[in-house]
């Protein structure tokens, strides 16, 4: 246990993950589950940048070396694309808000059956 | 006795910090999913964001971290704090903190994590039991934008594409009246 | 074996001093210590100058005279505004979210406290050297907008709330200006020999060292024009006039630290000072040539050097000057005896300081600190003569000239620094497709 490997990380983000979607399936507040996407999204990122550190590790000849960035470029492009999804979300929530007065997920139900 | 580099000292203080910032990031998170205010759960996810960043040093990324406090911590989380300021009515404080189906999704995502515990014991012994390799340079930020601007050019444009349309779309949709 | 360790100890100390990093590269955790605490005293010694300063130098703009009463010249107000905020009753509004209002000064304190571990005060006199120490700086700075939003919102009341809302939106707007304007510096550190630029603020200094040129006045008028976005945004930043609308009282009552007294007020206030310090640090780093002295090509060769050298110690004792002047102009009466026996002995500390600071072997040392610590000081000077000068600014008018006038200019200074550095590159591939 002393160790740290990359087991430790991934077990780390498997654990914000869940976290996360206990948050998205049961609350009740919208702002509420989209810090939970947000805590998905965080859980993603940490697993992407243990394997790129995991890779680096790794010879040349198979794809490693310092210069096998790869998962923390895709983690950067997972943090902006994160900001734009917030925004957007954010935009919709306040436009819900404006017709329906409340944030209970409860009552986004105008196209059920 | 002869001072150690920081990089040859990282192997004996990696244990503790490595614990300390995931039992900060695991109670911040339960905090996230479990304060009835909001305000409450935004200030847990800052926390849970500025754990994560420490995370990304230990893991020698040290640009992503320095992103990662820049926009979520310092960006997107203002971005949050702003709308529960906005759309926070004292309606909201008396409802009840779970939704209606908060038991199909409880049973939904304690399958989720029984598939994740079986992943685990199937596949534990994939990565080898060797200590992580150190990268000491400093040449993190160069090697990054070496792929971001070569390899991945085509997405980074994208992603600034994406942008544009995320900021003009949370304009259209948060005003009055197009 | 108790000498044994003795011994270990020494050597561990002493090893440190013989080497040319800062103490966090080395690994040194008891010069990292000794670091810190160094830069936690000398913030707290450069706040209360601070406050003392603003209050004389304003009084004095505005053809008055300042507190004269408390020590002699007013030199003890600050402390005594201390003593009084420490000892003010500790009131939290009725309604207001008790965990929230706790955090919410010591947010803002710890964003403008933690800047401090990467500003260069010389070569080796960081507390460390971070290869990503620029963004740390941005990052660690936008996190006091978030103790900002949420110290108007704990109060529970409506000025508070509109003037956090106000202040943070000010603040976000022009945190896109400043990273702009750095990024173009940042560009500028690339155009050395082995065309690697450096995010690290030490490296910063280094490579504007290298190509003997502050960044300031490198290609004309680019480097000034991005010095002057910053220097506009970061006024905008640390919500000082003429961008102070949040808190102004005539405004909106003090914004978003209305409901907030006593010690925390104090929180708050020492975290404005110490916010301004550290962007006028980042702005000196990157544009006025961090610890390097002035006229380094210009006015070269070792007689210069000397001369230049002589500069702290000869600065300490024309203050000393100053101090036994006014001393000798305060009144003949026995109630000012203590005050005038005060003045002279400030000035005693002063002169003997000056007289350290012209032995050669400190002259060394402390050279680097001076210089970086003067042109900070010239910084805090232009705060004030900015809140004595200019009138505010509307709240549209200031997002306006946020978004719509500094970051156009910001991008358009960024283009055309990238295209000056690589003109030569252009220039060999047009002439030689």
């Amino acid at each position: 246990m002393l160790h740290i490997t990359t087991l430790h990380y991934l077990v780390l983000g498997a654990a914000l993950l869940l976290l996360g979607v206990i948050g998205v399936l049961t609350r009740r507040n919208v702002v509420v589950v989209l810090m939970s996407i947000e805590l998905i999204l965080n859980a993603v990122n940490l697993n992407l940048v243990a394997f790129s550190h995991y890779w680096q590790g790794m010879p040349v000849h198979l794809g490693g070396g310092s210069l096998a960035l790869h998962g923390q470029v895709f983690a950067i492009f997972v943090i902006t694309d994160a900001a734009a999804e917030a925004a957007v979300g954010l935009g919709i929530l306040i436009a819900f808000f404006r017709n329906k007065e409340t944030v209970n997920i409860d009552e986004v139900h105008l196209l059920k059956w | 006795m002869a001072v150690d580099t920081a990089f040859n000292m990282a192997p004996v203080a990696t244990p503790f910090f490595f614990y300390m910032l995931s039992g900060i990031m695991l109670i911040g998170g339960i905090l996230v999913i479990t304060r009835k205010n909001p305000v409450h759960s935004a200030l847990a996810l800052i926390t849970v964001l500025l754990a994560q960043a420490g995370i990304y040093l230990m893991l020698y990324a040290p640009f992503v971290a320095g992103v990662q406090i820049i926009l979520y911590a310092g960006g997107i989380m203002v971005l949050f704090l702003f709308v529960i300021m906005l759309v926070n009515i004292d309606r909201a404080a008396k409802e009840k903190t779970f939704n209606s189906q908060w038991l199909v999704g409880s049973v939904a995502a304690i399958a989720l994590g029984g598939l994740f515990v079986a992943v685990y014991i199937k596949g534990n012994n994939i990565f080898p039991e060797h200590v992580m390799p150190g990268v000491a340079d400093d040449s993190n930020t160069q090697n990054v934008a070496t792929l971001l601007y070569g390899q991945y050019m085509f997405a980074f444009e994208i992603a600034s594409l994406l942008l544009l349309v995320a900021i003009i779309g949370a304009v259209v949709m948060a005003k009055k009246r197009i | 074996m108790g000498h044994d360790l003795m011994g270990q100890i020494v050597q561990y100390i002493q090893s440190y001093l013989s080497s040319d990093q800062t103490p966090g590269a080395a690994g040194n955790m008891f010069w990292v210590l000794v670091y810190i605490l160094a830069v936690f005293v000398g913030l707290s010694i450069a706040v209360i100058a601070m406050n003392w300063l603003e209050r004389k130098i304003l009084a004095h703009m505005q053809v008055r005279l300042g507190p004269m009463r408390v020590g002699p010249h007013g030199l003890l107000q600050p402390i005594a505004d201390a003593i009084k905020l420490l000892l003010k009753e500790d009131i939290i509004p009725a309604e207001a979210d008790v965990a929230i209002f706790w955090v919410a000064p010591f947010m803002v304190v710890l964003a403008a406290f933690i800047v401090f571990i990467v500003v260069p005060f010389g070569p080796t006199h960081a507390v460390t050297d971070m290869n990503i120490g620029i963004l740390f700086m941005l990052g660690v700075s936008s996190l006091s907008v978030l103790g900002i939003v949420m110290a108007g919102w704990a109060s529970n009341s409506h000025y508070p709330l509109i003037g956090a809302l106000r202040s943070s939106a000010q603040m976000v707007s022009y945190e896109v200006a400043m990273g702009l304007a750095v990024v173009s510096a940042i560009v500028m550190t690339s155009l050395n020999a082995s065309g690697t630029g450096t995010l690290s603020m030490i490296g910063i200094v280094q490579a504007q060292q290298e190509q003997g040129v502050w960044f300031i006045f490198k290609f004309f008028p680019l480097g000034l024009i991005a010095f002057f976005i910053f220097a506009v945004a970061m006024v905008a930043e640390t919500n000082r006039a003429p961008f102070d609308l949040a808190e102004a009282e005539s405004e909106l009552t003090a914004g978003f630290h209305t409901e907030y007294s006593g010690f925390r007020w104090s929180l708050f206030f020492l975290a404005e000072y110490s916010a301004m310090i550290a962007v006028s640090s980042i702005a000196v780093t990157l544009w006025l040539g961090g610890w390097l002295r002035p006229f380094p090509n210009l006015l070269s060769g070792s007689t210069w050097d000397l001369i230049f050298s002589l500069f702290p110690g000869v600065t300490f004792l024309f203050l000393a000057a100053m101090c036994f002047f006014n001393a000798v102009r305060m009144p003949k009466h026995p109630f000012f005896r203590i005050q005038t026996i005060g003045l002279a002995g400030f000035g005693v500390v002063l002169g003997l300081i000056g007289l350290v600071m012209l032995v050669p072997a400190v002259r060394i040392r402390v050279q680097d600190i001076f210089w970086f610590s003067a042109k900070v000081a010239a910084f805090m000077y232009l705060y004030i003569w900015y809140r004595g000068t200019f009138p505010r600014y509307r709240f549209d008018q200031l997002m306006q000239m946020g978004w719509k006038v500094l970051l156009p200019m910001g991008l358009g200074v960024l283009i055309l620094t990238a295209t000056a550095g690589l003109w030569p590159l252009i220039q060999h591939s047009i002439w030689h497709p």
